[in-house]
């Protein structure tokens, strides 16, 4: 059969999309902007409320999904930017972007099982 | 007759610059260096969340210095054309049709926007409250 | 009607004297209300007879005269000098090879349109005495949008994954295939499968989206193919969880 074994990735990477595209903008401004700002107050980030937010397991299911979905979109994505950019070695390519997609995916798996 | 066809070179590298709109579906594409870039930012968050308070303050510190803020403006302007080209582009991966009209394109995209708002301003709402 | 003087660049190409192609410039005095193919026309009859172009209905259905104008693919019968400068340069479509003068080679373009199996595949063949299909206004609205491609072939020439890969099946046989992938009367979608969910369909498409853009009768092939790439997830998802299953 000729067909193709990207559906796979392009689940993650239509899903991550979706997700990113909803959530992605307001999480850096709350994580990397607001408290810079002075959009929110410093108590914000602070570390027991971000603990609590990891320990409970909305707030887990939730950062996961923040962490792992953008990390399989862009990756596929960059991998097909890596093309556009006329590097052609697809699968080095691949290795590269999905492998640190996977990683982010472990640590954060097994991060976020010991809060 | 001979025939003698003659095939134009087009370069792997440059060939985006021929064309506004190729110039702008590769800001759109490079958008996920950036997403990428973010995404380990977080990662790199959890781990220090996970090895005490000490750690997590310094994190902390390093999202407030300059490089960290511009890093994080260049992140949300990527983010948010990510997210523009995203909605523009739904109606056309996913026409809804309700009997014999299709669902217009504005309504579709417009229904998008307003659950970003929403999503957007409870998660600023639950970090700030 | 007042006259306008227009100086075409025209990239000329003999392949029984050239090694390759070079701009010729030639000065048009046109009218108000012409189109491209009128200033060429008029380089054809009057400054030079060994002009070689395809053209034919004049009036954008037939799909026979696209060029690159200023290095837009534009169908030249549908390019207004008003909506153009003084200057105008007039390549053949962009990512095919070039025959003579303006006259690409569209045998690759004939194949892709043949590989997608582009005919009603229906459940069960039907007789004439058993009577027509029926189909109702709601059916035919879901794929009439790309019936009416006319075969210009500009989208190939506006895809830069067809640029760089000639294999890639391309925007307009793949929403060919959409279509009848769509059509009530039709079950041929894993027919097609093989052809449009392989890695030179769908999945070579990166959605930049261009060829929608120059489509002259908004069949938007990118949608066709993004619509498509969401329903071959789902198939073959479907496929994986349940063997057995076809």
């Amino acid at each position: 059969m000729a067909r193709s074994n990207k559906p796979i990735v392009w689940a993650l990477f239509a899903a991550g999309g979706t997700f990113t595209a909803f959530v992605t903008p307001v999480m850096i401004v709350v994580t990397g902007l607001a408290v810079a700002f002075g959009l929110l107050p410093a108590e914000a980030l602070a570390f027991e409320r971000v603990l609590a937010v990891v320990q409970n397991p909305v707030g887990k299911g939730f950062v996961y999904l923040a962490v792992v979905l953008p990390a399989w979109h862009a990756a596929h994505r960059l991998r097909i930017t890596a093309h556009d950019f006329g590097i052609r070695a697809d699968t080095a390519v691949m290795a590269v972007c999905y492998g640190l997609a996977a990683l982010a995916t472990l640590i954060t798996f097994f991060a976020l099982l010991r809060f | 007759m001979s025939r003698r066809p003659y095939r134009r070179p087009v370069s792997a590298f440059s060939w985006w610059l021929a064309q506004p709109r190729y110039v702008r579906y590769m800001a759109r594409e490079t958008s996920s260096v950036f997403i990428g870039a973010y995404t380990g930012v977080l990662v790199v968050g959890l781990v220090r969340l996970s090895q005490g308070a000490e750690a997590w303050n310094s994190f902390v510190a390093a999202l407030q210095t300059p490089a960290s803020v511009a890093f994080h403006l260049l992140a949300l302007a990527f983010a948010l054309y990510h997210t523009t080209t995203w909605f523009n582009v739904t109606p056309k991966a996913m026409p809804m049709q309700i009997g014999e009209t299709r669902l217009p394109g504005n309504v579709i995209i417009g229904a998008h926007y307003a659950g970003w708002a929403v999503v957007s301003a409870l998660i600023l709402f639950l970090a700030g409250g | 009607m007042s006259e306008r003087h227009i100086e075409l660049e025209i990239l000329r190409y003999n392949p029984e004297t050239d090694e390759a192609p070079a701009f010729q410039t030639y000065q048009v005095p046109c009218q108000e209300d012409w189109v491209v193919l009128d200033a060429v026309n008029y380089v054809k009859d009057e400054l030079d007879r060994t002009l070689s172009y395809r053209w034919s209905c004049h009036m954008a259905v037939c799909g026979s005269c696209g060029v690159m104008i200023n290095g837009e693919p534009m169908l030249s019968c549908k390019a207004f000098l008003r909506d153009l400068p003084d200057r105008i340069r007039i390549e053949p479509l962009a990512n095919f090879p070039i025959e003579r003068d303006l006259v690409v080679v569209l045998d690759d373009f004939m194949d892709k349109l043949d590989s997608v199996k582009p005919f009603l595949i229906p459940r069960e063949e039907k007789t004439v005495e058993s009577g027509v299909h029926i189909q109702t206004p709601a059916q035919l609205d879901r794929f009439k949008q790309y019936t009416l491609c006319i075969n210009c072939s500009l989208c190939y020439a506006a895809c830069p994954q067809y640029a760089h890969d000639n294999n890639f099946v391309g925007p307009a046989a793949l929403a060919l295939a959409h279509r009848y992938n769509l059509d009530s009367r039709d079950v041929g979608r894993t027919a097609r499968e093989d052809v449009v969910a392989s890695n030179a369909g769908i999945w070579e498409c990166s959605f930049v989206g261009a060829c929608s853009e120059v489509c002259p009768h908004d069949v938007d092939p990118a949608g066709a193919i993004q619509q498509t790439k969401i329903a071959s997830t789902v198939d073959y998802f479907k496929y994986l969880l349940t063997p057995g299953r076809g």
